[in-house]
């Protein structure tokens, strides 16, 4: 746990990619094994379901620093951090009992069938044995909350550096839902034959937004324009004989979709589609809201009336695979061309076809077509150059996502709460509301887009003009304005404001605007009724 | 009869003695426990500080008419006896010890418990009421022993040293430069001031307080004169076009808030040192239990959820308001 821990405090008290990846190889390439493959997963999001509930950590925790429970929860918003909080109040260990990371690991799964008398005896046994300074990343792995700012890119760079095996390889070898439990490091990293997991995906390519004007990407004719789909990036795979959907989030989601199950009848083996699942208006042919998908996201298991409601289907961007070849080497026209092919012989029900591309006959004419996005439920368009490869990840140059520019209204703070991790200490969840007669109407939170200076102001100031207070909830003097920037809006009953917001963020404060000149409920209606 | 002590728009207010300790609006007569600015500030008719914190003070506030009283010496100012006892905050920092009719107050200022090896030590007051600062009165602040912090930055100098970086370290001016100065190990390189800090260093050097010697940074400073150089600003410093010149370096900070990862994250710095010249929970509770006071009074920092603890100890315990937040002081309090 030592080497791990220290691992994890360098890795998050440096800010540079140089010394963070340097610090990762060598864990890599020095712990043992099962150690790097816990490393590997937890370092790329795979950690393991909270073990023992936090309401429960909270309490032993206290009752072994001697402290009242009150005071344990006042300083947890301080520190914004449940695990940290822990590590800060517990006592010196008794004893220190080193056991490797992986050990700790097999260790958590075994506090899941146990009673809560047993569970908190280990748990406390455990902080017993443990140096003070490995007790926190120890927390977060008990709570589920482990996480570090180190990118999947660069996990892969350390391992390539650890290993000697190129980036590109380790990627996809890295893919799918593999767990510590169902595979080895050998087999993982060394291995050399990928094929081993048919299920595996390729490693997502990204896009940066384009924030200079479109003409400076040169002649519109080595590029390729589409709508940019506001669903879930997904990948669609067929080998062995069956079928797997992936999403962005490297999240094998094929039970959740059945829509797909009729594709497998009608793809060759050996196929890897990239495109967007959406929930789809089959009657107007074209996408439903963002919220109709959003109902089946978090289901494992979906009900009939809602696949007749929110029926999934794929608009295809990309052909990755084809008859068991990789084509990502191959330019996008080229993939394009197959991919148009390989759908050809669909039937129109059939719950995947291209996304189409739009013709670029100026930048200025696409400009036109952009504007028209959000009528086609779309979030605006994606730029390819017609020559690029099938990146590994983000990278710049080839690929751009040219979003419309966000609906915006103006809003008054009526609540603020305080943030968490770096955050902690500082006010930066605010509740806003628009005018409505003589009322404010709540209608969207959001905790993003000013500075840290800005946040630090408005600290300042929600403590000096705090009315009340709900906990760490602070209602305060409804007089400070925001631009608050979304992508989209929707009629939601569950809402008192009868609306709901797609992304709200603050795109600035508005220092210049007194309270009263903030936007009304009648305002946010009519952008319902426009764009809704 | 009226309290020793009151609490007033103007700050702590003795009417025996019809003077002020530490007030935030200008008054006539005014007891001054450091030479900080939120204790310290300008406009009073009169000062009376200890003679170790005169020279700060003037050099801070200018033209001002200054008083002194040594430790534990006490002085008659009307009805009431004050004296000054070591709050081991900075050098030449007291607690003030105020009694009326036989009825004693202590008004500890700010203050940390753990001698730093520089300034006087603290010195527990045994007193009916005490009002005592809570900057940290929560149990995740806990300090480590001062050497094992020293040493931690002796090794951080060493290893930036190795690689051919500076050193920046942000350090509060007044009390925590210092504090550095005389408990690093000065003999492993050259160790460079920003002004503000070597301004207070001259003023303290001139009072025979011992610091290992520095170099000031002046516009024509050659940072290439003094490789490997350990250099120590205000944190206002770091970042600022004035640190750049300093080239390929390693950004530190010492300061007690640095025991929260989250307030360590949001300063960027590439290392935290938890170092602070104010008491811990540990800290403050010892001192407290010490002072054999059964009524406390609670200021700067987390009043509320520390007023509760005490309470709760059983000791008869209020808040006192200043004019600042009345509550979370954040991380500009130190």
């Amino acid at each position: 746990m030592k080497r791990f821990a220290r691992l994890f405090e360098t890795l998050d008290r440096t800010t540079r990619t140089n010394a963070k990846t340097a610090v990762l190889a060598a864990y890599l390439a020095e712990a043992p094994e099962a150690d790097r493959l816990w490393a590997i997963a937890l370092l790329s999001g795979r950690r393991p379901r909270r073990a023992v509930p936090s309401a429960r950590l909270r309490e032993w925790a206290a009752e072994r620093a001697g402290l009242p429970l009150w005071l344990v929860e006042e300083a947890y918003p301080v520190v914004g951090d449940l695990a940290e909080t822990i590590s800060l109040i517990l006592p010196p260990p008794l004893r220190a009992a080193e056991r490797p990371l992986s050990d700790w690991m097999d260790w958590i799964e075994t506090l899941r069938p146990l009673e809560e008398g047993a569970r908190k005896a280990e748990v406390l046994a455990a902080w017993d044995g443990m140096a003070a300074e490995d007790r926190l990343v120890f927390n977060k792995l008990l709570t589920g909350g482990f996480r570090v700012g180190v990118s999947q890119k660069l996990v892969t760079r350390a391992l390539a550096e650890a290993t000697g095996i190129e980036e590109p390889r380790l990627a996809h070898r890295l893919m799918g839902d593999w767990t510590p439990a169902t595979t080895s490091y050998a087999k993982l990293v060394l291995s050399n034959d990928p094929g081993d997991d048919l299920s595996r995906p390729y490693p997502f390519c990204l896009a940066h937004p384009l924030e200079d004007p479109a003409d400076s990407l040169g002649d519109p004719g080595g590029w390729l324009a589409e709508w940019k789909w506001d669903g879930i990036r997904g990948q669609l795979i067929r080998r062995g004989g069956e079928l797997y959907l992936w999403s962005r989030g490297e999240e094998l989601i094929t039970p959740r979709f059945p829509d797909f199950a009729p594709l497998l009848d009608f793809l060759p083996d050996g196929t890897v589609i990239d495109g967007e699942i959406l929930a789809w208006d089959r009657p107007e042919n074209q996408p439903l809201p963002f919220a109709q998908l959003q109902k089946r996201i978090g289901r494992k298991t979906v009900p009939k009336k809602l696949l007749a409601e929110a029926p999934a289907r794929m608009l295809a961007y990309d052909l990755l695979e084809r008859d068991g070849a990789d084509l990502r080497g191959r330019p996008l026209s080229e993939r394009r061309a197959g991919l148009d092919a390989l759908l050809a012989g669909l039937p129109p029900e059939a719950p995947l076809g291209p996304s189409p591309l739009e013709p670029i006959a100026s930048w200025n004419a696409l400009a036109g077509t952009r504007a028209t996005a959000r009528e086609r439920r779309a979030e605006g368009l994606m730029l390819k150059r017609a020559g690029s490869p099938y990146h590994a990840g983000r990278r710049r140059g080839d690929w751009w996502k040219w979003k419309l520019e966000p609906l915006t209204v103006d809003a008054v703070m009526i609540y603020a709460q305080s943030g968490h991790g770096r955050r902690a200490n500082l006010f930066t969840d605010f509740t806003f509301a628009v005018h409505d007669g003589a009322d404010l109407v709540p209608f969207a939170k959001a905790y993003s887009g000013l500075t840290d200076a800005e946040f630090a102001q408005i600290t300042r100031w929600v403590q000096k003009n705090t009315l009340q207070r709900f906990g760490p909830v602070r209602q305060v003097a409804p007089e400070l304005v925001f631009e608050i920037a979304f992508e989209g809006i929707q009629a939601s009953p569950r809402h008192r404001s009868g609306i709901a917001l797609r992304f709200p963020r603050m795109a600035r404060w508005r220092q210049d605007k007194p309270a009263a000149e903030a936007n009304t409920l009648a305002d946010l209606q009519e952008l319902l009724r426009l764009y809704g | 009869m009226a309290p020793v002590l009151s609490f007033t728009e103007r700050g702590i207010y003795c009417p025996a003695g019809d003077f002020h300790i530490d007030p935030w609006r200008p008054v006539g007569r005014a007891v001054i426990t450091h030479g900080h600015s939120d204790h310290a500030r300008p406009g009073h008719g009169s000062y009376l500080c200890t003679p170790e914190a005169a020279p700060v003070i003037r050099h801070r506030l200018g033209d001002i008419r200054t008083g002194t009283l040594r430790y534990g010496e006490p002085r008659r100012i009307g009805d009431a006896t004050v004296s000054f006892h070591p709050a081991g905050h900075l050098p030449g920092s007291a607690q003030v010890r105020v009694e009326v009719a036989g009825e004693v107050w202590v008004v500890s200022g700010d203050y940390k418990v753990e001698p730093d090896g520089l300034c006087e030590p603290f010195e527990p007051v045994r007193c009916h009421a005490f009002i005592s600062e809570c900057t940290f009165g929560l149990p995740v602040f806990r300090w480590a022993p001062q050497a094992e912090v020293m040493a931690e930055i002796d090794a951080w100098w060493a290893e930036n040293r190795a690689a051919g970086r500076a050193s920046l370290l942000g350090a509060y001016s007044l009390g925590k430069a210092q504090r550095l100065l005389a408990g690093i190990d000065s003999s492993a390189g050259p160790i460079l001031t920003h002004g503000a800090v070597e301004a207070t260093n001259e003023v303290l050097r001139a009072q025979g307080y011992r610091l290992p010697g520095t170099i000031r940074v002046t516009p024509d400073t050659k940072p290439k004169d003094h490789p490997g150089a350990l250099v120590i600003a205000p944190p206002s410093a770091l970042g600022t076009p004035w640190a750049r010149r300093f080239g390929p370096s390693s950004a530190g900070f010492a300061s007690g808030w640095m025991r929260l990862r989250g307030i360590r994250r949001r300063r960027g710095m590439d290392r935290g040192f938890v170092l602070s010249d104010h008491a811990d929970w540990d800290g403050l509770n010892a001192a407290i239990r010490e002072t054999g006071a059964e009524r406390v009074f609670v200021t700067h920092g987390y009043t509320a959820v520390f007023r509760r603890w005490l309470a709760e100890r059983g000791y008869d315990a209020g808040v006192v308001e200043t004019e600042f937040t009345g509550e979370e002081a954040g991380e500009t309090a130190e």
